[in-house]
């Protein structure tokens, strides 16, 4: 058996950050396991600008971005396995991986920090009728195949779902040569960045549809065509709304889900809403010695937040391994109130708070002119005024330690004001 | 010329053949699709039922209760996965206890062993999360489960190491029987044959009535929708789980499948002769098999939910099988209206097709060289870690996890791309070996496997099909 | 006559909706109504006037790790250009190895921009 005090499983961009704080805090001996060919995750894959506002005040691509993490960890001299697939961990921390040259590995890590990322929500989950055909693929699985392999996986796409990768696809398509003839949206407003409606979907005369959906899927050998109705307030196609479009390719851009097989292997609680794991002030999971940041806990809309949450993860589980991470006092529990679907971390114990401790939270709705409001049980804390929130946007809130109360609590957050629209939770 | 030409390669045309290779004759499967399997074989319950249900004198009857029993040797000499869990035909009111009773009875007259009326609370130690209000149930322990594109895909494989031939992409257009040959006319070639077993299932008729004078038997689709849920809902029942069974068919159940998952449905829906291609899944026709599901449990994690598929029955008209030769054409076998339980009767017809040719020949010779062993596929899921080791020391292949969500290495799919009747497209690895099975379904794998099947196939990444001939993943290169 | 324009303002999550009026006798020609801060007017007028756009994409690599290289311009260029410009950039084939932020292209199509590496790239 190896011997690593801290494993880092998956090594996209918060696997990174979270390795290169771990060695600047002090922890020497660290293995970053990637499955892939090549560190950078799904950075490798989003060649689009738009990375790193926050962390390096510059608009970067994705490899760009990432190219910067690994070139600082190669600096560092952190050791990394590339197309080597962690199997197994445990809650005693022994990670069995397995790869080509070295076989099938089992490692008793002192830490483990869990980054693994996320996964497509597919066809399949959201059982869109019709049949099976070819050219039915999701959106990251399309942009793979483009930027990466070289090829085009359809001429004429029709793309369900308004999330950013479902918006970006819609213009790489285009730029290489592809026609997209729509993209179908089922909530009532896009879950994408402005930006990205004008300058993927606006620059190209490509219609957005909200409040549609994709009701059924035709073809035998390929897609011919697809169905597109307009859905009611509780998000069912409308009959006699279907409108048909003549297409070889439907991308889909339907949601993303943390990956959390391993976690759950680890016997480790995961949260029903995030779909990930229930995690402290230091990113660490239910099992101790067990962290997890970036898109495994909650999926993120910025880089720059991941590299902010799993630099958190990489310093907490040096001090963990070098026994400075505290255990007592008093621990607060964060709940989602009205207006908030939810926030991370879910624990929060004063003692290891030096400054402050940023909360990360999704609202439920589009708010303008909303205010933040914090309470410590009955007792308000902290107000924020926001001018805008929406549930595409990940919003980040910074609590001071001096706000937490010196007991046990429940901190919730709610959000009062202005709604514009709604969103139900499906 | 070969001696016998059978014309379906589902789980009834695979098993036919194999069982005729045990003799010297000249046997080629012909399969209208681009691999094994891709009719009813791919989309139905996985059943092999126990066998109590049909009616003792009939073929069904018969051949349910013969082949459930051939079950578990027939698969271990493919390595086909087969597992006997046991049904329960759950009774919930006065007419269901009557209904099992008659079931009861039934399977007596046919011999199915080990049938038992259970009570309640022996119903509830077994499938907790069915609905409150059980009143009691049949419980069968030699009904089981398997995976039937692997049977099929293990039977051609069998079939053609003994010296069967398979061809893949022949569509039967035409045939012609003159002086005791037939002529079978596809697009692209003609073969010849002595005899020709038609297996062609929904088809059956429409093949049949190319050389008939008369059409002796009409088969109408009949289409059956499922959901299948993500293993981790694994151990929501143990066991087949049947309502009573009503005029359309036993019921929409819930069933374990031997990957882990849990399989719901189907409806049933008698579609017009015109439709022997509808697969589609439909909205409604879901929408029933989860409205008929909740009157055996409410529970259902239809969350879980990773896919949705769509199956045809082919339906007789007269309601039992046809297994038999064609009244008016000598020489021609039919094996048609093999709807359920056609899956659990597989091996059983199979071997009494075989019978009824060898039969109707002269000086058929028995092979000596015979090899009824199809060598199991390596799961890498279910080794241990030393024999893992062992493993990729000997093809380092075996190390590199292509498919995350079923741990599947690339070594296992070369493998499942070589065999006989091997697999050629991403839906033939996936029935094979699993990648695009599990819940990203095939979102990671997808790219992997399409490269690893055009590196082992020696053609270029844009040849390689989703399933069907004109099925290409891709359409060409970027900036071409 | 005034002519109005519609257009939703992206330089910040804002995404204030504003209205661009014709005015000859405005400082620069509109008048741009909605905005909540400066930095919109400038957005406005730029979109309408002369719009550019950064263009991310790919290039052919030769004996590359992988057989695409991500590239993008070094700054923005006219927005009427891009197809063209993705045209010139197709007709590119770049050897490996390369690092990032090596020209690929130089001042593409005249518009001062370049095409550069986004990322190294070890050969094969």
């Amino acid at each position: 058996m190896k011997h690593v005090d801290i494993v880092v499983i998956g090594g996209g961009p918060a696997g990174l950050a979270a390795a290169i704080e771990a060695k600047k805090n002090g922890v020497k001996d660290i293995l970053v396991i990637e499955r892939d060919r090549e560190l950078g995750g799904i950075l490798m894959q989003c060649i689009h600008n738009g990375f790193g506002l926050h962390v390096f005040k510059e608009e970067l691509t994705g490899p760009e971005y990432a190219e910067r993490f690994i070139d600082e960890l190669s600096e560092m001299g952190i050791e990394y396995k590339l197309d080597t697939m962690v199997t197994d961990i445990d809650e005693n921390k022994v990670v069995k991986a397995m790869n080509t040259e070295d076989g099938l590995m089992k490692i008793q890590a002192k830490a483990v920090i869990l980054t693994m990322g996320c996964r497509e929500r597919t066809r399949g989950a959201i059982a869109i009728p019709g049949t099976r055909p070819a050219g039915v693929m999701s959106a990251g699985t399309a942009q793979r195949y483009i930027n990466m392999e070289g090829y085009m996986v359809g001429k004429k796409v029709v793309i369900l779902g308004s999330g950013d990768i479902g918006l970006i696809m819609a213009r790489r398509m285009t730029l290489e040569g592809a026609e997209v003839l729509a993209v179908a949206e089922l909530m009532p407003f896009s879950g994408g960045l402005t930006r990205n409606i004008v300058q993927c979907l606006d620059d190209f005369d490509i219609p957005l549809l909200l409040s549609h959906t994709v009701s059924e899927i035709r073809g035998k050998d390929r897609v011919e065509e697809v169905v597109i109705s307009k859905v009611d307030e509780n998000f069912r196609a409308i009959p006699g709304s279907e409108k048909t479009y003549e297409c070889d390719t439907l991308l889909l851009s339907v949601g993303l889900v943390p990956e959390n097989e391993l976690s759950r292997s680890a016997g480790i609680e995961i949260d029903p809403i995030t779909n990930g794991p229930v995690v402290n002030e230091a990113m660490e999971t239910s099992v101790p010695g067990i962290f997890a940041s970036g898109n495994v806990v909650h999926v993120h809309d910025l880089v720059d937040f991941v590299t902010a949450e799993s630099r958190r993860a990489g310093e907490n589980a040096a001090k963990f391994v070098l026994g400075l991470l505290h255990q007592d006092g008093p621990v607060q529990s964060t709940s989602a109130g009205a207006g908030v679907n939810y926030i991370v971390p879910h624990i929060i114990r004063k003692s290891n708070v030096e400054e402050d401790v940023t909360l990360f939270m999704r609202v439920g709705s589009v708010f303008q002119n909303a205010e933040i409001i914090v309470r410590a049980d009955d007792k308000i804390i902290l107000t924020k005024k926001r001018r805008h929130m929406a549930p595409g946007e990940m919003e980040s809130l910074k609590l001071p330690v001096d706000k937490l109360p010196e007991s046990d609590a429940v901190i919730t957050v709610e959000v009062a004001e202005e709604v514009i629209q709604d969103e139900k939770a499906s | 010329m070969y001696d016998i030409a059978v014309i379906g390669a589902g789980v009834i045309g695979t098993a036919v053949a194999r069982e005729l290779s045990r003799y010297n004759l000249s046997v080629v499967i012909l399969e209208r699709d681009n691999d094994v399997a891709c009719g009813t074989t791919k989309a139905n319950s996985a059943i092999v039922h126990a066998g109590y249900d049909a009616a003792a004198d009939s073929m069904k009857g018969i051949m349910n209760a013969k082949g459930n029993a051939m079950y578990g040797d027939v698969c271990n000499e493919l390595n086909v996965p087969f597992e006997r869990i046991g049904s329960l035909v759950v009774a919930f009111t006065e007419e269901d206890l009557e209904t099992i009773q008659g079931l009861y009875e039934n399977g007596i007259k046919l011999g199915i062993p080990g049938i038992e009326i259970i009570d309640s609370k022996a119903v509830y130690e077994k499938e907790p999360n069915l609905n409150p209000g059980v009143r009691g149930a049949l419980y069968a322990p030699s009904a089981g489960i398997t995976e039937p594109w692997e049977l099929a895909i293990a039977y051609a494989e069998n079939a053609i190491t003994n010296g069967a031939e398979l061809k893949l992409n022949f569509e039967v257009k035409e045939i012609k029987e003159s002086k005791d040959v037939f002529e079978i006319v596809s697009d692209e070639e003609t073969i010849k044959a002595r005899r020709v077993i038609n297996c062609a299932g929904v088809y059956a008729d429409a093949i049949h009535n190319m050389v008939a004078a008369e059409p002796e038997f009409k088969i109408h689709p009949r289409r059956g929708q499922y959901f299948l849920l993500d293993k981790t809902t694994e151990g929501f029942v143990n066991h087949v789980v049947f309502p009573c069974p009503s005029k359309l068919g036993k019921g929409t159940l819930v069933v374990p499948t031997v990957d882990g998952n849990i399989l719901v449905g189907p409806d049933s829906q008698d579609l017009g002769m015109d439709y022997k291609e509808a697969l589609e899944t439909t909205v409604d026709r879901l929408d029933y098999v989860r409205e008929m599901v909740s009157a055996l449990t409410t529970k259902v994690p239809f969350r879980e939910k990773i896919t949705e598929f769509s199956g045809l029955r082919a339906e007789p008209d007269g309601g039992d099988f046809i297994i038999d030769w064609s009244k008016t054409v000598k020489g021609f076998y039919n094996v048609a209206g093999i709807k359920s339980p056609g899956l659990s009767s597989a091996p059983a017809i199979a071997e009494y097709v075989m019978e009824a040719v060898i039969e109707s020949l002269e000086n058929v010779e028995i092979k000596k060289d015979f090899d009824p062993i199809r060598p199991a596929r390596i799961k890498m899921e279910h080794l241990s870690d030393e024999e893992k080791q062992i493993l990729i020391e000997k093809d380092p292949r075996y190390g590199r996890i292509i498919c995350r969500c079923e741990m599947i290495s690339e070594g296992e799919i070369v493998d499942a791309i070589h065999r006989e009747a091997g697999g050629r497209t991403i839906n033939g690895i996936k029935r094979r070996v699993r990648p695009g099975a599990g819940r990203c379904q095939g979102g990671f794998c997808g790219p992997r496997v399409l490269e690893i099947l055009a590196r082992e196939l020696n053609i270029a990444p844009t040849e390689i099909e989703h399933e069907g001939k004109n099925s290409k993943v891709l359409v060409g290169e970027t900036k071409a | 006559m005034k002519k109005h324009h519609e257009l939703v303002c992206i330089v910040c999550p804002m995404g204030c909706r504003l209205t661009l009026t014709k005015d000859d006798h405005a400082p620069k020609g509109y008048v741009v109504e909605g905005n909540v801060c400066k930095r919109g007017v400038d957005y406005a007028i730029k979109e309408m006037t002369s719009p550019t756009r950064m263009l991310p994409t790919t290039v052919k690599i030769k004996d590359g790790f992988i057989s695409r290289l991500p590239v993008r311009t070094t700054v923005a260029i006219p927005k009427e250009l891009i197809f063209k410009a993705m045209d010139e950039i197709n007709k590119v084939e770049v050897d490996a190895p390369v690092k990032c932020g090596d020209i690929i292209i130089s001042n593409l199509l005249g518009t001062g921009s370049d095409i550069i590496a986004t990322r190294s790239m070890k050969r094969r």
